[in-house]
């Protein structure tokens, strides 16, 4: 029985990134204050809607501009069934899922017939809408004002403060949907969703049986997104309206994606960051924040640019998103992958692989 | 000074190489038959010299060398290429498609003399001038690209598969035109062909292309003479 | 339900014409695009934005030049025009060949750039816009017209008009209409097709500018302006057919006068629902007849 070169290399190197990133979850809030373990909670958020958009747009290709609006379904389940019903919060994070999951479905019926840019059309309407939508019904969703529901605090026996509760909390749930995401696409499924990425037509002929998968994809990747939601409406003290889940959101979320390489997990941690990184102007990855970055503009242009002011943010985000576009199609998971295949190739096999 | 020479020509679709290395020239005035089998390299040839295809080598019009040029700049020096599937753009109407021909030209009231001309060349139309060209029949659209072709008034028109899906009266006719056309107007053709029957009668000299190669160049007389040349190259 | 009259529908057709007017201007610009680049530009509102807010420096704004309306209004377009173009150049031309997806990140960061840029410059507290007609009425047999809604309607089908004249009777439309329809075929005719679709870039923007330049008197000037209007310019042009202008055009009337109707007499449709109006428009054509009214191509179905 011959074996491909560098696979069991490949396979190796996965589970020892996989203990280390599991190592440094762990661990980092040691060197976090009170403040970023509140921040790193919100990467953990993010981290859980890429894993299910990558699911959706990764794997099977389909674009979709509006998982905003998933997320505000499960933040919105989650402030109604607990400030309305007194449902526990933590049991309200599942339920936003299956909520979230089910409005997947009802969108993949219309959604079965379109791709590409139609899909990303349909889905942009969605994302416009939405905050329309919810304005619609105050009596259900507090309308423009918003709806709060009781501050979540950490379960006395743990002794930690608020902040780090969230902090695991998001982070257990996130590692939690990084593992189901991988046992989901290690086998049929995750075939079949490939085959139908790489042509639609193709993955017909082979049996997959098209309808099926696409729904499948939309509602496991809404679901996700559902939980992503209940765990922001929890972690933004216990406060949603409809600004907080607005089209940026969902255009950030496929940014994310985009960067963590489609059709690749390992590099949704550096979409997550990425979001965290672009929304929150102090936060810093590897000790450079946005508000830094706008400084060297500062010092390089002779110019006197307030990385606070009103718009800045945006546009750095615009201006960064156009360039990464244009040098780096396939994102940072594509970069990661060919480096790691390299050198495991390296490691197992001797002389050159074969290609 | 031959009107149009390629040397070494080398071009490739992708990582597969479709020419090793074409050379010959065309003398002004006179008519050059393509010939070969199917993916010798003969649609590739004609698109390595419109620059529509990623090629290497020398390839000079009228002594000044067209290889790095892009394909709008070549078409505006003169050299008109009538592709594979004839270039019509459905969309618009045979007047519209017309009006395309003399795109680059400026000499107006010229170019109402000669869209009346091919117009009576070619009434069929004439009768369907303001039709969309997506709607013509095979025929109609490979009499639409020669006209179109002509208003160009091109140096060098060259053809690609002009006969494909005609029926024989009308590829008669086609190449009868073509042929009057460089008799009368000094008109230099180029034709791909895989009847190299009706090519060799029009033409007056031919190259054979075997996988991306000339093996064989010279006057049709000749390649029509020689019965061992017919049967292993032309198929017939 | 309000009691129906007449005179009410009349006024309200106008008035839903007008808006229509709005949204045609945006959905053609779209179409545009579309046809001659194959870009669906989720910036396109964005672009409308900021013509506009160029538009409010050169008129209004008490620390700029304060010109005369129309002379302003003309300005901007070119000043559009060449935006346009050059945005084509830099930020579209680089990932032509690209998959879908990277050429639609590129128009979102091109949206949210936008958008911070205006906000950074001209800060994000509306402004009030000056209209080019006045907002007398006028009664005709009974019936009350808004001399602006009549104006804005007559702008722009003298913008289609124009643009119609341009297509079909120069040289330079007719080489523009030949490149969106084959890009290989038009530059084996000597068509410099790069050059065609910078102006399909260009005409857009102005087209953009005019629909700004006709909301923002009602709805004012802000960064957020036109991101209800461009959802509304989508659902004309998906309702009209994404290749088809005349479609964009049509859908938009269309669209502006049911959506004013609606909002009239069915009390649902209110304000913001009709958004939710718009989404719905664009989910049912896309799902029931994807070509639209006047389109062409399928959408792909497997």
């Amino acid at each position: 029985m011959t074996t491909v070169p560098g696979l069991r290399g490949r396979a190796a190197a996965s589970a020892i990134s996989a203990a280390l990133f599991v190592a440094l979850v762990a661990l980092l809030p040691l060197v976090l204050d009170d403040f970023e373990a509140s921040q790193y909670a919100y990467v953990a958020i993010y981290f859980i809607a890429i894993c299910g958009l990558n699911i959706l747009t990764g794997y099977t290709g389909q674009i979709s501009l509006g998982h905003g609006a998933f997320m505000a379904v499960g933040g919105y389940t989650t402030a109604i069934l607990a400030a309305k019903a007194g449902v526990p919060y933590l049991l309200t994070i599942p339920l936003a899922g299956i909520v979230a999951g089910v409005a997947g479905l009802l969108l993949a019926v219309p959604a079965l017939r379109l791709s590409g840019l139609y899909l990303a059309l349909a889905t942009f309407g969605v994302a416009l809408a939405t905050p329309a939508l919810i304005k619609k019904y105050p009596d259900l969703t507090g309308g423009s004002t918003g709806l709060s529901f009781d501050l979540v605090s950490a379960p006395s026996w743990l002794g930690l403060s608020t902040n780090d509760w969230f902090y695991y909390l998001t982070w257990t749930i996130a590692l939690c949907s990084l593992a189901a995401a991988w046992l989901l696409l290690r086998g049929r499924t995750g075939r079949a969703f490939r085959a139908v990425r790489d042509s639609e037509v193709a993955a017909v002929s082979f049996g997959v049986h098209l309808p099926t998968y696409k729904m499948l994809a939309f509602s496991v990747s809404a679901f996700y997104a559902g939980i992503a939601g209940a765990l922001f409406a929890i972690v933004n003290l216990s406060y949603v309206s409809p600004e907080t889940f607005a089209l940026r959101l969902s255009v950030y979320l496929v940014v994310g994606t985009v960067a963590a390489g489609l059709g690749s997990l390992w590099g949704i941690v550096f979409g997550a960051l990425l979001i965290e990184w672009l929304t929150v102007p102090s936060f810093e990855v590897a000790t450079v924040s946005r508000t830094d970055l706008v400084d060297i503009v500062n010092a390089v242009a002779r110019t006197s640019i307030d990385p606070q002011a009103l718009g800045i943010s945006d546009f750095v985000f615009g201006a960064v998103l156009i360039g990464v576009m244009l040098l780096l199609p396939t994102g940072a998971g594509g970069l990661l992958r060919r480096g790691v295949t390299a050198l495991t190739d390296r490691l197992y096999t001797r002389g050159r692989p074969t290609s | 000074m031959p009107l149009l020479e390629l040397h070494d020509v080398h071009a490739r679709y992708g990582e597969t190489r479709a020419l090793h290395g074409v050379s010959f020239s065309i003398e002004e005035g006179s008519t050059l038959a393509l010939l070969g089998a199917n993916g010798a390299g003969k649609t590739t040839t004609l698109r390595a010299i419109s620059s529509t295809v990623r090629k290497t080598g020398e390839i000079t019009f009228e002594g000044r060398s067209i290889a790095r040029k892009s394909t709008e700049a070549i078409a505006r020096l003169g050299v008109t290429h009538v592709p594979q599937g004839r270039g019509i753009i459905g969309d618009l109407t045979v007047e519209d498609n017309l009006r395309l021909g003399a795109y680059t030209r400026r000499d107006r009231a010229v170019v109402k003399a000669d869209t009346a001309r091919i117009l009576e060349q070619f009434p069929r139309l004439a009768e369907r001038y303001g039709q969309a060209a997506g709607t013509l029949s095979g025929g109609e659209q490979q009499m639409l690209a020669l006209g179109r072709a002509l208003l160009q008034r091109p140096r060098l028109v060259m053809l690609d598969e002009p006969s494909l899906g005609l029926a024989p009266l009308v590829v008669r006719e086609i190449f009868d035109t073509l042929e009057r056309l460089n008799r009368e107007e000094g008109l230099t053709v180029l034709v791909v062909e895989q009847d190299a029957a009706i090519a060799l009668r029009t033409c007056r000299d031919a190259c054979v292309l075997e996988v991306g190669r000339v093996v064989l160049s010279g006057p049709s007389e000749e390649l029509r003479a020689d019965e061992s040349i017919r049967k292993a190259y032309l198929g017939y | 339900m309000l009691a129906f009259t007449w005179t009410d529908f009349a006024q309200q057709v106008v008035s839903g014409l007008a808006t229509g007017s709005i949204y045609a201007s945006l959905a053609l610009a779209i179409v545009i695009i579309y046809r001659s680049t194959g870009v669906i530009n989720f910036a396109q509102g964005e672009m409308a934005m900021f013509s506009t807010f160029i538009a409010w420096w050169l008129i209004a704004d008490p620390g700029g030049p304060e010109l005369h309306l129309w002379i302003g209004f003309a300005l901007t377009l070119a000043i559009s025009f060449a935006g346009g173009v050059a945005l084509e150049r830099l930020v579209i031309r680089p990932v032509e060949g690209a998959p879908v997806l990277t050429i639609v990140m590129v128009t979102l960061g091109l949206g949210i750039a936008l958008f911070g840029l205006a906000a950074w410059i001209w800060g994000a507290d509306t402004k009030r816009f000056p209209s080019a007609f006045s907002t007398r009425t006028v009664d005709l047999g009974g019936v009350i017209f808004s001399i602006q809604d009549v104006g804005f309607i007559a702008v722009t089908f003298a913008a289609v008009f124009c643009l119609w004249l341009f297509f079909r009777y120069t040289k330079v439309g007719l080489g523009l209409r030949a490149a969106a329809g084959s890009r290989d075929a038009s530059r084996l005719l000597g068509v410099r097709v790069s050059w065609m679709l910078a102006l399909a870039w260009g005409l857009a923007a102005m087209l953009g500018a005019l629909s700004g330049v006709m909301a923002a008197p009602t709805i004012f000037l802000d960064p957020n302006m036109m991101r209800g209007v461009l959802l509304y310019a989508f659902a004309a042009a998906v309702l009209g057919g994404l290749d088809s202008p005349i479609g964009a055009v049509v859908g938009g009337l269309v669209l502006g006068v049911t959506l004013n109707l609606l909002g009239t007499y069915v009390s649902f449709f209110g304000g913001e629902m009709r958004l939710v109006g718009g989404l719905v428009v664009i989910l049912g054509v896309l799902y029931f007849r994807p070509a639209g009214l006047f389109g062409k191509t399928a959408v792909r179905r497997v």
